[in-house]
């Protein structure tokens, strides 16, 4: 006993109690079905059992080490199982009633506390603390795809509207053909070509920029007010004047990004300090001296702030690009077909694609970026 | 070292506006302008030069060069409409049209602001006190943050025409949805910028707070908010912008009637190139003046605590 | 010893083949927009080869302009001024100094060798003459060891001894240092101000060498230069006559003190109340 009771344990003890009392499916009128208690479903029942057990237990010894937050993770999962079981195969879907979301409520707790236990962990040993690390947000993660799917498949939210995660997963398993050709189309060719076209352009022009301070002057502002213009809105000029395959995605991502990575860099190149330009000067270092070996790498953080940025916005500009015309495939087409067919399962697939690939495209320039630029305070995490 | 070295007064000559104009930003902005003009221009004729050729060569008919540049800038579809041609579209479209009128420009940018701003004001409130929670209450800083940052992996913009089209399945219709994909879009910038605003104050500023034993809500007022309205306008700028996407993006799909996208739409759907390019011009117009407005805000506000512009 | 044997008024401007640094009535006015800024105004000095000269005065008496003319990082408004008997700007290109500021200055994402071999890779020296000067100059300042190490894994006053071995690794005969230990606490700076004095008789270089502390100015230098602000002027020069293997104690002599009485009285003297 560590003499404070764990509010979260007990808030889990007791909503798991009171799920055992509680009707766990409404009635439904038409067809006479009966409300369904604890004793008609006992696979769920044991799940509550467990969890009032493991409620109480930790209220009062608390969830002290990863060991017990461990437990309790697999007491949730035993939970989790039992409650999808429950939905999909004892008929409790559509109908779940305040026992069933009582024992949801419950886990959620339980849940809760385990993770922050996990979160909170730490370890001299790298292994470990990093396989904490990696625990807390898939565990969150899976938790949440966890209660989007209770919630769907218990309240009976109409497919249309957002369907669980179970039925896009298979969608996605199922039209794999199809998505890998929507993500060659869009992501290999379009957001692949405009991306490095649009950031080179952009960094060799405003080195350019940099050498000639009157067009440094005139050119900034304008870069600054373009980041502000909906830009996404000369696709459909693109699409007149490139057609309608990738090379008028690629055109779109080259004006979206290309200001971002010209306003990032120049001011990027004036981020080398006075002290370090006056150690080159005293050398005698000629321009490109100077720029390779002081201004570039003194400006890395900021080209990066600008290909991260851009990797977001050209994904966007890809997809919403084709919305204004393309050949029959790609993401964006996709999108806006199936969803006028109402088949929003295969909508769901491609956005999951889309924010697959979005997020990897992100942590690849993050990667690079800690990797290239781990010198920066930044990336410091104590000293050595 | 030479700052403070002895200064004496003179009567310098001031530079002529001419000179200070091109030491300081105006000048090269406007050169820059007009030669964005002139290149655009140039652009028109030559990319509207070919099909000129073809359709004097169709007709069969005997063209000049000056002929040919005159037609090429006069062009009922062109390839890219000249400045002057946008320009008269944008009268036509803007004054000489009854504002309720659906081929007015004005009613079509109308329909599009009102969802831009109402999905910026339920952004910035929302982003607000977002953050004023998570910054407030330590149990909200770990159960929201992570939320708040994994629901920008959904890429919104791409499954705008989605979400109009199922909130329309279920009978929400109009401004609301839009303004829903302008809310979410906005309320990121916002939480993050007050997150990190509300949070800059140094840590001696909060101890001396602590010394005065000031409440939670005097310290928000007295120290946290008034440090956190830079964080707060720079994200503004950031949001009123990404709102406007928003709001263009949501009329997109097919069935909006109204509103800059569906002009933007409308003009490709029917290679009605001088119609886009008005569209075009206008939000960005449009957009501008809004990222000018929260400038101005932001400057009015800022003088009044004291900040050197 | 006599006092009068450790302290002597300067002879006459010396024109021997010695000479390192000469300059002749050289003043430097800034344009502002308030008017122009008088930084320096008819300066006169000459350095000798081998001579440790420091510059001591208030803020804003232009030690560190006078520093940066000399560096050719400003350029004079009047006068003469030679460094080796050439412009300062010749002197810069043909590298014939190295310059210590106030703060290290290193590079963050280069090693503490790479550190030191930037200006060597600059003057394209070949990559085993880079190591092997980077090696030596480390040695100098009792940083091996520490080569694969970055900046911000050292302590402030390692980071300024690497600083100072960047400065020496391309053999520079004169050596600028602004402030060096400006930055660092006092028992740190005693010891690097030893060590600085130990680098100096073993390399006989030519040091000038800027601060505001009276104790370090009196016990590094051969030659101490007072100035004095608005508009920045000499008002002093002071030559003293310490061993070079001096170690720290002698700051207790009263050889030491009087130097030092006559260093704050020059300062005193020079200094305008009108603020």
């Amino acid at each position: 006993m560590t003499g404070k009771l764990d509010k979260f344990c007990l808030v889990a003890a007791v909503f798991a109690l009171l799920s055992l009392v509680f009707p766990l499916s409404g009635v439904d009128i038409d067809t006479g079905k009966n409300v369904a208690f604890v004793s008609d479903l006992p696979g769920l029942a044991s799940a509550m059992v467990a969890c009032v057990v493991a409620g109480v237990v930790f209220t009062w010894y608390g969830v002290t080490s990863v060991l017990r937050a461990c437990i309790v993770l697999a007491v949730v999962v035993f939970g989790a199982w039992q409650a999808v079981a429950a939905l999909y195969h004892q008929g409790l879907a559509g109908y779940a009633s305040y026992g069933f979301w009582m024992f949801i409520f419950s886990l959620w707790a339980l849940v809760w506390r385990a993770i922050d236990v996990i979160a909170n962990y730490h370890s001299l040993e790298n292994g470990k603390q990093q396989t904490a690390n990696i625990i807390v947000p898939v565990a969150f993660g899976i938790w949440l795809l966890f209660l989007w799917e209770v919630i769907t498949a218990g309240f009976g939210v109409p497919q249309v509207l957002l369907p669980p995660p179970s039925m896009i997963g298979a969608r996605f398993a199922s039209s794999t053909g199809i998505l890998w050709d929507d993500f060659r189309q869009t992501f290999l060719k379009a957001v692949i070509a405009g991306y490095v076209l649009g950031c080179g352009s952009g960094l060799i022009v405003a080195i350019a920029v940099d050498r000639v301070p009157f067009l440094k002057r005139g050119l900034l502002p304008l870069g600054n007010m373009v980041s502000a213009l909906p830009i996404i809105g000369v696709a459909p000029i693109m699409v007149m004047w490139f057609g309608f395959d990738w090379q008028s995605k690629a055109a779109v991502i080259v004006i979206m990004t290309f200001f971002p990575m010209l306003v990032n860099t120049v001011s990027g190149l004036s981020a080398a300090g006075r002290l370090e330009k006056d150690l080159m000067a005293t050398y005698a270092s000629g321009y490109w001296s100077t720029l390779f070996r002081l201004r570039l790498p003194a400006a890395l953080p900021f080209i990066f702030n600008a290909l991260k940025i851009n990797s977001t916005l050209a994904l966007i500009g890809a997809i919403v690009a084709e919305f204004f015309g393309t050949p029959i495939v790609g993401m964006g087409f996709r999108i806006s077909t199936e969803v006028g067919r109402m088949n929003v399962d295969m909508v769901w697939a491609e956005i999951a694609l889309a924010a697959l690939a979005g997020t990897a495209f992100y942590g690849a320039v993050a990667f690079a970026e800690r990797k290239v630029t781990s010198w920066h305070p930044s990336f410091r995490v104590r000293r050595h | 070292m030479t700052t403070d070295a002895a200064t004496l007064p003179t009567a310098a000559a001031g530079p002529t506006l001419w000179g200070r104009m091109m030491k300081g930003q105006t000048g090269p902005v406007c050169v820059m302008l007009i030669g964005l003009f002139v290149l655009w221009y140039v652009g028109a004729v030559f990319m509207n030069m070919p099909g000129q050729i073809d359709r004097y060569a169709r007709a069969k008919q005997d063209w000049t060069p000056l002929q040919l540049v005159e037609a090429t800038l006069a062009q009922d579809r062109p390839v890219l409409p000249a400045p002057h041609q946008v320009a008269q579209e944008m009268y036509k479209t803007i004054f000489a049209t009854k504002i309720t009128s659906k081929r007015s420009l004005v009613y079509h940018t109308w329909v599009t602001l009102s969802s831009t701003l109402l999905g910026f004001g339920i952004g910035t409130l929302l982003g607000i006190v977002l953050a004023v929670g998570i910054v407030h209450v330590q149990t909200l800083e770990k159960s929201l943050m992570p939320w708040v940052i994994s629901s920008q992996t959904i890429p919104i913009l791409a499954i705008a025409p989605m979400i109009i089209v199922v909130l329309g399945a279920i009978g929400l219709k109009g401004l609301i949805p839009k303004a829903m994909i302008s809310t979410y879009l906005c309320f990121f910038p916002v939480t993050i910028g007050m997150v990190k605003g509300l949070r800059s104050p140094d840590h001696i500023q909060l101890d001396l707070m602590r010394t005065y034993n000031a409440s939670r809500w005097k310290t928000f007022a007295a120290l946290r908010w008034p440090s956190a309205m830079p964080f707060l306008f720079a994200s503004l700028k950031v949001a009123i912008a990404i709102s406007l996407v928003g709001a263009i993006v949501g009329e997109l799909p097919t069935g909006a009637q109204s509103g800059l996208g569906a002009r933007l739409l409308a003009g490709s759907y029917y290679g009605q190139t001088v119609q886009i390019w008005a569209a075009l011009l206008t939000a960005a117009f449009v957009a501008a003046m809004m990222v000018v407005i929260v400038g101005l805000m932001e400057k009015r506000v800022l003088e009044r605590m004291g900040v050197r512009a | 010893m006599t006092l009068q044997a450790v302290v002597n008024n300067v002879a006459p401007m010396a024109a021997s083949k010695d000479v390192v640094v000469d300059i002749q009535k050289m003043s430097l006015t800034f344009q502002t927009a308030d008017g122009p800024v008088y930084a320096l105004s008819e300066v006169d000095l000459t350095i000798n080869k081998g001579e440790f000269v420091s510059f001591i005065g208030p803020s804003g008496c232009g030690k560190t302009t006078l520093l940066r003319v000399i560096a050719d990082l400003e350029r004079a408004t009047g006068g003469d001024i030679l460094i080796n008997g050439v412009s300062p700007q010749q002197a810069r290109e043909d590298r014939s100094y190295g310059y210590v500021f106030q703060a290290p200055a290193l590079l963050p994402w280069r090693s503490i060798e790479r550190n030191v071999t930037l200006p060597l890779e600059i003057m394209e020296l070949s990559k085993e003459e880079r190591l092997r000067r980077a090696h030596e100059a480390l040695k100098l300042v009792e940083l091996n060891g520490f080569e694969k190490k970055f900046p911000w894994q050292l302590s402030g006053g390692m980071q300024q001894r690497a600083s100072i071995a960047r400065a020496l690794s391309f053999d520079a005969d004169l050596l600028l240092m602004d402030e060096p230990f400006g930055a660092l606490d006092e028992i740190v700076r005693d010891h690097l101000n030893e060590q600085l004095l130990k680098l100096w008789a073993r390399t006989n270089k030519t040091v000038a060498f800027v601060t505001h502390s009276i104790p370090e100015a009196v016990f590094l230098s051969s030659k101490i230069v007072v100035m004095s602000p608005r508009p920045g002027r000499i008002i002093d020069v002071i030559e003293t006559d310490f061993a070079k293997d001096r170690t720290l104690d002698i700051r207790e002599t009263p050889e030491f003190l009087e130097v030092a009485h006559r260093v704050r009285e020059g300062l005193r003297a020079g200094h305008s109340y009108d603020d």
